[in-house]
């Protein structure tokens, strides 16, 4: 069958950054759906802004995966090329916009994670890695600085807005399980220093969490039911659709340049 | 041009002003100096200012739609990355711009309540749809060259903050223009799909573009205060002509043909001649029924309505807060 997919290595550090770089190609256009439709031009700025932010630590990690997998694959080939289930993003990522508080509680869930693995990850044993969490670390902060101020400002404005904070947070939280599970084969690089141990992030995030949704009023989901499944390529019905709307220049004019 | 519905007299009745203040105004005009925010100015105008700033400022913000159409299909990370930064530009713009109309007393919220209910203008050439990844390059190429020939010449308007706005604009928008002209340098030099996409789309763009520097000269009722005042310096007519000058080598060095079987180069004048543009459908597009207006105001107000619990939020949040600080 004639196809314009592409096949990966199976490598275990190659694996680490693709998926980490799905994650933040994934929730980069995410919030490039949001570009010219927010709820105040200042809104349209700033996700555009942080999108922008993603898509470019993406796109040095599918360049940093590249040279890891050696077979003259490029950035394109890794976000055009690949089927829904050779993606491994975590299922947060992937989960549509909704209104603007599931876009902001989502990226609220994310950031607070992404900031302190940035973090970790400066002292990475790995070189390449290091440089690339350097340079995400003050973005990061950003996004979680931006993302916390509008959970606060949502949790404590008006009942509707609390309403829809709540209902977010309740619906996203399962998610949020998959960002500290540590696939088998992620357990050596872990030992060896290469990606930061998600159990030493676990606080920080838990930290962040007490504190921005005692400041929002917003109660903290006590259910401990995780959804997983991305980092095995088994994502939500959502991804599908994300990537046909995505892919569908290069798919449909294969050999063509841009 | 962004501000084409100022082709449109001006309804208010003249105020009674000063001759003195009148006079002096005129003379520091005259002299090249710039008017700034509390300085007196005739009401006309301060209305005039109002008018063609927050039609630039709305086109700015409408014209986020027709590309925003395409971020998520954008063809690469690299064009889907550029892509979204411009679009983000024009919504760095347009907020630029609203500040600047605001200097002269105008509240954003006002300005913005005459968009969304469709009372006040903004350019035609948002009102055509985006169909292929071609109508990018196009866009970039074409509108964003377009409107640099107007803009160019905004930077030096007799009112310091919308000069000093254009300035940098003008700037991000050659940058823009590059990148359009680099998109569709790779389609004409691609496959034979591709480059019967940026022939389409230089079709379809074409005449439009030479609608958006407004009706002709004779047609044009309020070039002559405008003139006057140094709020606009050349004519629609002289914009065209430097638009279409600049622009027909830079299709034809591309391999494009123009939609347009009268287009010669005439050795005499030194410029290239073009063929009778269609007003009715440019009076057509500004009256509301061009092929996208429906659906571009229906998307702002969409975005307005979706975006009102937000706003809401964060009114009551800062009202909360300052009264927690004030207690």
């Amino acid at each position: 069958m004639a196809t314009t997919s592409i096949a990966v290595v199976d490598d275990r550090l190659f694996a680490a950054v693709l998926a980490r770089a799905d994650d933040a190609l994934i929730l980069g256009h995410r919030l490039s759906e949001w570009c010219g439709h927010a709820p105040m031009l200042e809104e349209d700025l700033a996700l555009a802004n942080i999108a922008l932010d993603l898509i470019g630590q993406a796109r040095l990690l599918y360049e940093y995966a590249a040279t890891i997998e050696n077979a003259g694959h490029t950035e394109d080939d890794y976000a055009y090329r690949r089927d829904p289930h050779q993606f491994r993003n975590i299922l947060l990522v992937e989960q549509p916009n909704g209104d603007f508080a599931h876009t902001i509680i989502r990226q609220y869930l994310y950031s607070a994670f992404a900031h302190a693995f940035w973090q970790a990850m400066t002292s990475s044993a790995d070189a390449a890695l290091a440089a690339i969490a350097a340079k995400s670390v003050p973005e990061s902060a950003y996004h979680l600085r931006h993302a916390a101020e509008w959970t606060i400002r949502l949790g404590d404005g008006t009942e509707e807005s609390h309403r829809r904070a709540q209902d977010a947070l309740d619906a996203l939280f399962p998610y949020t399980g998959e960002m500290f599970a540590i696939p088998e084969t992620e357990t050596d690089l872990i030992v060896g220093g290469i990606l930061a141990d998600p159990a030493t992030i676990r606080p920080a995030w838990t930290a962040s969490l007490d504190r921005i949704l005692a400041e929002a009023g917003l109660a903290k989901p006590q259910s401990t039911w995780m959804q997983s499944g991305g980092r095995r390529g088994r994502h939500s019905e959502h991804l599908g659709h994300l990537l046909a709307e995505m892919q569908i220049l290069p798919r449909s004019y294969p050999g063509a340049i841009w | 041009m962004y501000t084409q519905g100022l082709n449109a007299a001006d309804k208010a009745p003249p105020a009674i002003e000063d001759a003195g203040r009148l006079g002096a105004f005129q003379a520091r005009i005259d002299a090249e100096q710039k008017i700034e925010p509390n300085d007196w100015m005739p009401e006309a105008y301060r209305r005039t200012l109002i008018r063609q700033i927050a039609q630039h400022a709305h086109s700015e913000i409408v014209g986020m739609l027709p590309e925003g159409n395409w971020i998520t299909r954008a063809p690469s990370l690299r064009r889907k990355a550029a892509l979204l930064a411009k679009v983000q530009d024009e919504g760095g713009h347009g907020l630029y711009l609203y500040a600047a109309a605001e200097t002269l007393g105008v509240a954003r919220e006002t300005l913005v309540e005459q968009l969304l209910s469709g009372g006040a203008k903004y350019s035609s050439i948002f009102n055509y749809p985006t169909l292929t990844w071609a109508d990018i390059g196009a866009i970039g190429w074409l509108v964003d060259g377009a409107a640099i020939m107007n803009q160019i010449p905004l930077c030096r308007c007799s009112y310091g903050p919308y000069a000093r706005a254009m300035i940098r604009v003008c700037k991000e928008e050659s940058f823009h223009q590059r990148q359009g002209y680099e998109i569709m340098t790779v389609l004409a030099r691609g496959t034979t799909a591709q480059r019967a996409m940026a022939q389409d789309a230089l079709d379809r763009w074409w005449w439009p573009c030479l609608m958006m520097f407004g009706p002709p000269d004779g047609e044009s009722q309020h070039s002559d205060a405008s003139t006057r005042w140094k709020i606009k310096r050349f004519s629609n007519d002289e914009l065209r002509q430097k638009f279409v000058d600049a622009t027909v080598p830079q299709g034809h060095y591309l391999g494009l043909s123009f939609p347009d079987p009268a287009l010669r180069f005439d050795e005499a004048t030194s410029h290239w001649h073009y063929g009778a543009i269609d007003w009715d459908e440019f009076r057509a597009v500004l009256r509301g029924d061009g092929p996208c207006n429906r659906d571009r105001l229906a998307a702002r107000n969409r975005a307005h309505e979706n975006g009102a619990w937000v706003r809401e939020a964060a009114l009551a949040f800062a009202e909360k807060r300052r009264r927690k600080a004030a207690a």
